[in-house]
């Protein structure tokens, strides 16, 4: 009988126990615990007895690499909370607004925190000694979102103008026209990055379970539409708890999350593009093509192929927004505060974020439920691993734990700061 | 002439200060040229051990073990600075500092004693010696790039003293506070952020931090005049910075007003 434990720390100087602990007993895995450290900051709390003008840029301090879903998602809730509805030009604007982080967040995932891992740098600093180009086209990727944030929200990180009922500033046409075209050039990056990610020697390791994404009528899910999944899940936002389980558990500060019924499932790129293939644009079905890729794919180390098809289709979706976008139809309606409850979601760059508010007369938070998609794969994550480890078992201790943490980053997870910081240590029992 | 060593601490915080240095794309790689980035977890696997030349801290302290941590990378840089808002003064996540802990934990998880957390989310300064401070939230990467081009050159950056009125001047906008009515902190917020929102058509809400020269007093009355209760004006100041200094005389100013009208029988 074989005993094998290994721990994969998060935080070197965090004391006790490590971020990934795993105990094998003759191959297979006996226990296993993903934990996060990351100090909980109470925002369903302290949001309580806030205004739900203030909603949005209290959330948007979630998370600093992709507050623009924060900020979308609070502003939907809060929008059908007290009645409001909003142009559909701002409807645009703000799936533009969402696709700019899409842009950052999967460059800034595929570039900087994935590729080295699967060519064997510890970090894009020594990828841009051997391979200069592709840092540089990265950085390019990532500075394009950035500025298409800035553009529409007057900064990248921590946006200003995304209020309730609109935004309170739009960019001139000319400056639209010329994000446009910046667009349509930078296709030729994105596609490279489709070939880039299609030479990489990707682990075998494939694993099913239930992806859910929010399909939109009108395209590619966004901002809006149903809340579907590939074993029968169709659902509104609006009824979202009759259907998902939240619940603590002892080993981490984020919660887990499982479909009431069901198991745990997969939220993100990989399950967006297994149920949407259909409706990604016309140049990245054409590049999925030319890769060689099918979808439904089953496991995430697939996951960088979609994020890299989530790429092109974002830069071309974005382009064709700015294309037809008509800028006259942007005020922002008249509203008041008045009691009442609603519900929304978006897709993050890393999945399905949930938000719903309860609101008084005076427009003062009552009640606040967020869920993000990081809270939602935690326990697939864990699933994934517990299968995946006894296909990996045999390798040396220090590949053994290189794979796991690749799993963890598969899922671009929001703790990815903490995932980048692993010192690594198996006890062999 | 060995390159600086630098390294970037990660706390109770949103990632956004660290995803701004990060996105200085245009001069990350010369950035990397000049400095050694010895510890940066968010961008790097490979850590080079301390001591280091400057340590920038991101987030607030928060949690028991945090605290050691901050001591230990306190030990090990030579300069140490104060990564945004949430190192400078505790960020948001400080409003907790002003509820009952034990009814917020609740409020959030089914089993509040599996969670360790501080009372009180708190500034690095409230635990250690602090050498420099980049406010705002996020940081403004122009500041960022000043301030270590400034240190590597042996120099004290410098950010001036101004209220964001001033940059707002300087971009020719128009006064919201004056010319609309809009509740702007402007008039009380330190400058560094190069007036956004104002140029996007939107009152600051002061998430660089009270200024060193903040007059609480006047900003409360223009406030009031402008019509808003003391509730209103309460959250003004119980915002990304409710802990800093400034904010919470605004704070005691007008919770002492609330308590003479009630005590002259004036609502």
């Amino acid at each position: 009988m074989s005993v094998k434990r290994m721990r994969v720390e998060y935080l070197a100087r965090v004391e006790g126990e490590g971020g990934l602990q795993v105990k094998v007993r003759d191959g297979q895995v006996e226990e296993l615990t993903l934990n996060i450290f990351e100090p909980p900051r109470f925002f369903q709390g302290i949001l309580l007895g806030r205004s739900f003008t203030e909603v949005a840029d209290f959330t948007s301090r979630i998370c600093g690499i992709c507050p623009v879903a924060y900020q979308m998602c609070a502003l939907m809730a809060i929008e059908r909370a007290i009645g409001l509805q909003v142009s559909p030009t701002t409807r645009e604007l703000r799936k533009l607004f969402s696709l700019s982080q899409w842009i950052q967040s999967h460059s800034l995932h595929i570039y900087l925190l994935a590729l080295p891992d699967l060519l064997g740098f510890p970090s894009a600093v020594e990828l841009s000694e051997a391979d200069p180009e592709a840092v540089m086209r990265g950085l390019r990727l990532k500075q394009l979102g950035n500025d298409l944030t800035a553009l529409i929200g007057g900064r990248a990180v921590h946006p200003v103008t995304a209020v309730v009922g609109g935004f309170t500033w739009i960019p001139s046409q000319k400056e639209m026209d010329e994000m446009r075209d910046r667009l349509l050039r930078a296709l030729d990056d994105a596609l490279e990055t489709v070939r880039l990610v299609a030479g990489l020697k990707l682990p075998g390791f494939e694993h099913q379970t239930e992806y859910v994404a929010l399909m939109d009528q009108d395209g590619y899910g966004v901002n809006q539409g149903r809340w579907i999944s590939d074993r029968g899940l169709d659902i509104d936002a609006a009824d979202y708890r009759e259907h998902i389980h939240e619940f603590q558990v002892a080993h981490s500060n984020a919660m887990h999350s499982i479909r009431r019924g069901g198991g745990p499932f997969m939220v993100g790129p990989l399950a967006r593009v297994n149920l949407g293939f259909d409706r990604l644009s016309p140049v990245a079905k054409a590049a999925a093509a030319g890769a060689g890729w099918r979808f439904p794919a089953h496991g995430s180390f697939r996951a960088i192929q979609a994020r890299a098809l989530e790429l092109v289709h974002a830069i071309a979706e974005s382009a064709a927004i700015l294309d037809g976008i008509d800028l006259k139809d942007t005020a922002i309606p008249p509203f008041r505060p008045r009691a009442g409850e609603g519900a929304a979601m978006t897709e993050a760059p890393r999945g399905t974020l949930y938000h719903r508010y309860r609101l008084n007369d005076q427009g003062l938070v009552e009640f606040a439920d967020i869920v993000a998609p990081t809270s939602h794969n935690l326990h697939q994550i864990e699933d994934e691993m517990r299968a995946f480890i006894p296909t990996v078992i045999d390798l040396p201790d220090d590949r053994l734990a290189l794979e796991c943490e690749m799993l963890v980053r598969n899922y671009d997870p929001c703790i990815s700061c903490a995932t980048h910081f692993l010192n690594v240590r198996i006890e062999r029992c | 002439m060995a390159k600086p060593k630098i390294a970037v601490f990660k706390f109770t915080s949103c990632s956004g200060c660290q995803l701004q240095i990060l996105n200085v794309e245009s001069h990350l790689l010369d950035l990397l040229g000049e400095v050694d980035i010895s510890f940066f977890p968010m961008a790097t696997r490979s850590v080079r051990h301390g001591p280091y030349d400057i340590g920038f801290v991101e987030g607030s302290v928060s949690a028991p073990e945090e605290i050691e941590r901050l001591q230990e990378a306190r030990r090990e840089c030579r300069s140490l600075v104060a990564l945004g808002s949430c190192a400078y003064s505790g960020g948001l996540q400080a409003l907790k500092n002003w509820v009952d802990a034990a009814g917020l934990k609740a409020a959030v998880y089914p089993d509040p004693s599996k969670i360790k957390t501080l009372d009180q989310a708190r500034e690095i300064d409230h635990y250690v010696k602090v050498d420099g401070r980049l406010r705002g939230c996020p940081i403004n990467q122009e500041q960022f790039v000043d301030f270590v081009a400034a240190t590597l050159r042996g120099k004290q950056p410098d950010f001036g003293e101004a209220p964001v009125c001033v940059q707002c001047k300087l971009n020719d906008n128009i006064c919201l506070l004056v010319s609309r009515g809009e509740p702007c902190l402007g008039p009380v917020t330190q400058a560094g952020c190069g007036a956004i929102c104002l140029s996007h058509n939107r009152a600051c809400y002061g998430c660089f931090g009270p200024h060193e020269d903040i007059n609480a007093p006047a900003m409360i009355d223009v406030l009031r005049g402008l019509g808003l209760s003391g509730q209103e004006i309460l959250r003004k100041f119980r915002h990304i910075n409710s802990n800093a200094e400034g904010c919470r005389e605004g704070v005691n100013l007008i919770v002492s007003q609330a308590d003479a009208r009630r005590i002259s029988g004036a609502g």
